[in-house]
């Protein structure tokens, strides 16, 4: 095996592919061969780093150094100075906001992966995910290879039960119970699914898993097809995520050339084929009957359980459905052990969970915790805490089916039940962070706009009842708010997560209700004083000159495309309300910060 | 079967495993509401008036399929289950067209006595509502958006009963929908009108597209001579309008009120059901014995026929070329009964009564004008005859017992047996058995073919050939039949083919039964019944020995295929694409 005296790694994640990561690695593949560095050193293309917010990201090795923000004109830099010269292109490194400017980190060092715990992401932003070689150097197929050669499928089973992994999907269902029933329901034939169906805004653990780690589902499939008595799996992803696509399609390829998927699978009786289903974007499509359905060709609309999927799933057979993050924490667990896995995190919830930081937070980007950690941890120490300065108002996880947590409730130990208890969900893993300029009624019309627009319309209290509500907070937001609206809300929504037909339907109200519950000043606000307190209802917005700062510079009426200021010049001016499209043009303008949201 | 224990409302019943909890419930006496359930067609769990507390569920559940289990507490009457369905109802209601006074399912819709039946006095949730344009493309069936509650009965019925699918469901959420593909109209797809979806629907999203107005102004126009027909499978279900028990015959009194309403002639399509037999069976047996395409298979159901246009072009060769009965009633009214009673065929007006909304496209076809004119004006389904008779104040079941108009009012068992499935198979067979043997046929009655399986088959033995026939109703049921045939695995002489699963009885036209009826009644059997008790009590029971369709020959038609015959009462057919 030939040697390289550096490794390069550039991440080929969705996000940094975006911001260019592509462009950089093809001026570094020309560097290396003008500087005839080739044979020296390894450019790898990887999955997600995590750290997003700073992308694209070069990782080099041996030395750690993390460089980020990283464009394609400054390859050259990195390979003269760092590559050739050995010294570390200091300006181009990554800073951490909880460190002094001067202050150079490795990536090791850096805040934000210091309380993160990488198992299910191992691999992210390590191997090349278009590698099976990569893989396989990094144990790689080999808890297949023991479960195939060493373990019974029961064997298999209750070592993921005694792990204590629950279902990464949001739901939180024991694993190991779920690939029990599968393997206990009789059928001729049985299939192995994977929900890679992530459809929550903001969310993209799955993907990252996908696109850094296609191998370690192949796997684990694989490892669960032997455990319940299945030779056929398939892959339901979203057709929107193409990098994952194309990673999965070669990873399959690869895994059959070498016979790791196929027939008679370690020279064994197993064999075991997995094939893609595309998914055209629905959102419902994530739940379980309605992807079943989707996979056998029809409208991916949910049907009723039971019959659960385990004892009727696709085509009618009995069907085991993880999701992506589930599924990349099997390998592991058969290596390592149940034990291994069961010490970390809580009582009840095992391991760790990976998530996707977004809103106003500093480190946007993709964490993995040991289940306990708390909310603030997440938030400050790994998220690097709220930008500008601005006050945290709530966290929302589990995406539109998830709630908002206030900030009272930031020292709870993130778990499936302490999330449950306090009016939220774990959720597949989306946490979007929200700071005081955001209005909660605002936040929660966002979500439930969301789900109206996704629901399949099959039952009528989602159909019809999840417009209804959004009725009524357009009604709020928009300043027409009545007394006992809030009451219609909190009746409906409850009616709907009582006898909506599926999940999607079932958890729709949350992010209303959980806003109700924590933010009821709020909703009162628009509707008793017609006021939105964080100024974002535009109905409700009021500018207003300070008659105090104005000096009546008439800056703000030639800005003002709809001619609502006036007043005499060197006197304060004022603002027509009727007139006002509270576009914010004047206050941005006013070089004396006189007009201000009222 | 295993029995298991279940407590529903603190009452325990025993019920076989795999029991639903809503069939649960009716053993303990409970009826729980429903809206989208239609036993054994549509059984989805999706419209949530259904749902009932099960001890230990986390959610409510939908009591139309949820099997219960053994030792199951159910609760289907709990304050939060009242408020559920309640809500959910009141949810519908804020998106339907609530115009009920001018619906033509006023009174007889099943929201609406919902809406009565868990006391909705108001809705609170008003708010937007869909709003699509009607679809009134096709001759025979109308839909209205507006009104569909999106309970998929009729999407279930094209789909799985019929084998068709014409009707979907398209867009999601809100918007939600049932309409043709690619935003297409009824009358460009492959919709057969056979008018199922119309017969399942709860409400006045589906509905025949209304003749009556037409009939009305030619009862009116006293420059017409108006000239009426009854298929066979109304006067077993007509009464039902009129609040008699599912399979009453009603013949003399549906004449009676035919002629109340004002018709010149009351006429019955038996007498034409008898003629076919005898233009039908004279062409299997000149394909019999002179090397024509086989199997023939019968061109009565026009629902039928346009399945075979648009999906199996390759057998519209071996359809019978005989016209469907009331459309060789309407040539011959419109010839022979115009000539003989010196009327002018340009002022007769031919209508027809039929339990079926097919019918109504098939009457404007173009090539069912023998005369020059239409072979039939206009075609009524049951269901609007009872609105005329309705709205003309007569009073149905009061009126006595009148017989048809001489002499196309003349028929035989074997002509009224065409409203059942198998009908035209056994009626067929009465007569080719004795005009080939030329003996007696000892049993009339030919059980083979009767009764509700999909496909059936039987063999006669004609002494120089055993005949081998076959005989499916519904769609899906000819497809199945169709298919054997193409692979080869089947090889018939004769096959009957109904469009509509039951047969005419059954046909899209006929009074609707709300899905609470439907739950223990098969209506396919009681008024399939009423059917064959009609035909036994009929003083001649052969096609053949009808004195009146002698006649017609002997004065008018010469023989049966005869020239003058294939004139008027053969056609031919076009195939059709999908889309």
């Amino acid at each position: 095996m030939k040697l390289y005296r550096s490794h390069v790694l550039v991440c080929g994640g969705t996000g940094c592919h975006s911001s260019g990561s592509a462009g950089i690695i093809d001026a570094f593949q020309a560097e290396l061969k003008k500087h005839n560095l080739e044979d020296e050193i390894k450019l790898v293309s990887t999955g997600c780093f995590g750290l997003c917010a700073v992308g694209p990201v070069v990782v080099v090795y041996p030395e750690g150094a993390f460089y980020s923000g990283i464009k394609a004109e400054d390859v050259p830099r990195i390979v003269e100075e760092h590559l050739l010269k050995g010294r570390i292109v200091n300006d181009l490194l990554y800073h951490d906001h909880a460190k002094a400017e001067d202050v150079v980190s490795t990536l090791d060092e850096v805040e934000f992966y210091k309380k993160q715990k990488r198992m299910a992401l191992r691999n992210c932003g390590v191997i090349n995910p278009e590698k099976i070689e990569e893989y396989i150097a990094f144990d790689g197929y080999k808890a297949l290879a023991r479960v195939l050669t060493e373990m019974t499928p029961m064997d298999v089973i209750n070592e993921i039960k005694a792990s204590g992994l629950r279902g990464r999907g949001g739901a939180g269902f024991p694993t190991g119970l779920k690939w029990e029933f599968a393997r206990k329901a009789p059928g001729d034939k049985k299939y192995v699914c994977c929900n890679a169906d992530e459809g929550d805004p903001g969310a993209f653990m799955d993907r990252s898993l996908l696109e850094g780690d296609p191998h370690s589902i192949l796997e684990a499939m694989a490892i669960a097809g032997y455990a319940i008595g299945s030779d056929q799996g398939y892959i339901y992803v979203r057709a929107e995520y193409p990098i994952a696509v194309k990673r999965l399609t070669i990873a399959i390829e690869q895994a059959k050339e070498l016979g790791l998927l196929g027939k008679n699978i370690f020279g064994t009786d197993f064999s075991f084929d997995i094939e893609l289903r595309l998914g055209a974007g629905a959102f419902v499509c994530g739940e379980e009957t309605a992807l079943m359905r989707s996979i056998e060709g029809k409208r991916g609309e949910p049907t009723p359980r039971p019959p659960f999927p385990a004892v009727k799933g696709v085509f009618a057979k009995p069907t085991l459905l993880n999701n992506v993050e589930t599924y990349a924490n099997i390998p592991q667990i058969i290596l390592n052990g149940a034990e291994w896995f069961s010490q970390v995190g809580t009582e009840k919830s095992k391991g760790t969970k990976v998530f996707a930081l977004g809103g106003k937070i500093n480190n946007t980007g993709l964490v993995e915790v040991p289940m306990g950690t708390t909310l603030r941890e997440i938030i400050y120490d790994i998220g690097g805490g709220i930008p500008n300065g601005k006050k945290f108002k709530a966290a929302q996880t589990g995406g539109p089916s998830g709630g908002c947590i206030p900030a009272e409730h930031l020292d709870t130990p993130i778990d499936y039940d302490s999330l449950a208890k306090i009016g939220s969900m774990m959720g597949s893993g989306g946490l979007i962070v929200m700071d005081e300029d955001n209005c909660m009624v605002d936040i929660a019309r966002f979500f439930l706009d969301f789900t109206v627009d996704e629901s399949c319309g099959k039952c009528p209290p989602c159909r019809i009842g999840t417009k209804r509500m959004l009725e009524l907070l357009d009604k709020i937001t928009s300043g027409n708010g009545e007394e006992g609206d809030i009451e219609k809300l909190e009746e409906l929504g409850n009616n709907i997560k009582a006898s909506a037909l599926c999940g999607l339907g079932q958890t729709a109200p949350n992010p209303v209700l959980s806003t109700i519950m924590y933010f009821r000043d709020e909703y009162e606000a628009h509707i008793k004083e017609k006021r939105c307190p964080a100024g974002v209802c535009r109905n409700l917005l009021r500018y207003v000159i300070s008659s105090d700062l104005c000096r009546g510079c008439g800056l703000c009426t030639k800005v003002c495309p709809v001619s609502a200021i006036s007043g005499e010049r060197k006197a304060p001016h004022i603002i027509d309300p009727d007139k006002c499209i509270k576009c914010g043009a004047c206050a941005e303008k006013c070089p004396f910060h006189a007009i201000t949201k009222g | 079967m295993d029995m298991i224990k279940v407590t529903i409302d603190g009452i325990q019943v025993e019920v076989p495993k795999g029991t639903t909890a809503l069939e649960a419930a009716r053993v303990a006496g409970i009826n729980i509401p429903t809206l989208c359930y239609l036993k054994g067609i549509n059984e989805i769990g999706a419209c949530r008036m259904c749902l009932i507390e099960v001890k230990g569920a986390r959610n409510l559940q939908a009591a139309c399929v949820y099997p219960v289990e053994d030792g199951m507490v159910i609760y289907t009457n709990t304050p939060k289950v009242k408020a559920a369905r309640k809500a959910n109802l009141e949810l519908i209601l804020s998106n339907h067209d609530r115009n009920c006074l001018t619906c033509v399912r006023n009174q007889k819709c099943e929201l609406q006595e919902l809406s009565a039946q868990l006391g909705v006095t108001d809705i609170p949730y008003e708010g937007q509502r869909i709003n699509y344009t009607i679809d009134e493309s096709s001759p025979s069936i109308v839909r209205d958006p507006n009104k569909c509650i999106l309970c998929r009965r009729c999407v279930s019925v094209c789909r799985s009963v019929q084998g068709i699918g014409a009707i979907g469901v398209v867009e999601r959420g809100f918007k939600t929908v049932v309409e043709p593909v690619f935003d297409k109209k009824l009358d460009e797809v492959n919709c057969i009108y056979c008018g199922q979806c119309i017969t399942v629907c709860p409400v006045g999203a589906l509905r025949e597209k209304s003749d009556v107005e037409r009939v009305w102004d030619a009862i009116n126009d006293p420059d017409r001579h108006v000239v009426v027909q009854t298929a066979p499978a109304v006067r077993v279900a007509l009464g039902e309008e009129f609040g008699l028990p599912i399979g009453t015959r009603v013949t003399g009194k549906m004449v009676a009120a035919l002629r109340r309403l004002g018709f010149d002639k009351v006429f019955d399509t038996d007498f034409a059901a008898d003629l076919t037999i005898m233009e039908e069976g004279t062409e299997l047996l000149d394909r019999l014995n002179n090397g024509g395409t086989l199997p023939m298979i019968t061109s009565c159901s026009p629902g039928w026929i346009k399945y075979c246009e648009h999906n199996y072009p390759e057998f519209i060769k071996n359809l019978s070329t005989c016209k469907s009965p009331h459309e060789m009633m309407g040539a011959l009214i419109k010839s022979y009964y115009a000539e003989k009673n010196n009327i002018d065929p340009a002022s007769i007006y031919v209508v027809s009564i039929m339990p079926c909304t097919s019918k109504k496209f098939e009457a404007r076809r173009p090539e069912l004008a023998a005369t020059g004119h239409p072979d039939v004006d206009a075609v009524l389904t049951t269901r609007e005859l009872a609105g005329m008779i309705k709205e003309a104040g007569i009073e149905f079941n009061k009126l006595p017992d009148e017989a048809f108009d001489p002499i196309f009012g003349d028929s035989t068992g074997a002509g009224v047996i065409f409203g059942a499935t198998g009908g035209v198979m056994e009626a067929a067979l009465r007569t080719v058995y004795e005009i080939v043997t030329g003996k007696p046929l000892k049993a009339v009655d030919i059980k083979a073919v009767r009764g509700i399986e999909g496909v059936k088959e039987y063999e006669v033995d004609l002494g120089s050939v055993t005949v081998r026939t076959a005989v499916a109703h519904g769609t899906s049921n000819a497809k199945k039949l169709l298919e054997m045939v193409k692979r080869g695995e089947k090889e018939y002489h004769f096959i009957e083919i109904m469009g509509c699963p039951g047969g005419c009885v059954t046909g899209g036209g006929q009074p609707i039964v709300p899905a609470r009826e439907r739950m223990d009644k098969d209506i396919k059997a009681l008024r399939a019944a009423a059917i064959y008790d009609e035909d036994k009590n009929m003083p001649v029971r052969k096609s053949h020995e009808n004195p009146s369709v002698k006649k017609l020959y002997e004065e008018f038609l010469g023989s049966p295929n005869s020239h003058l015959a294939h004139k008027l009462l053969h056609t031919h057919y076009t195939p059709r694409s999908k889309y």
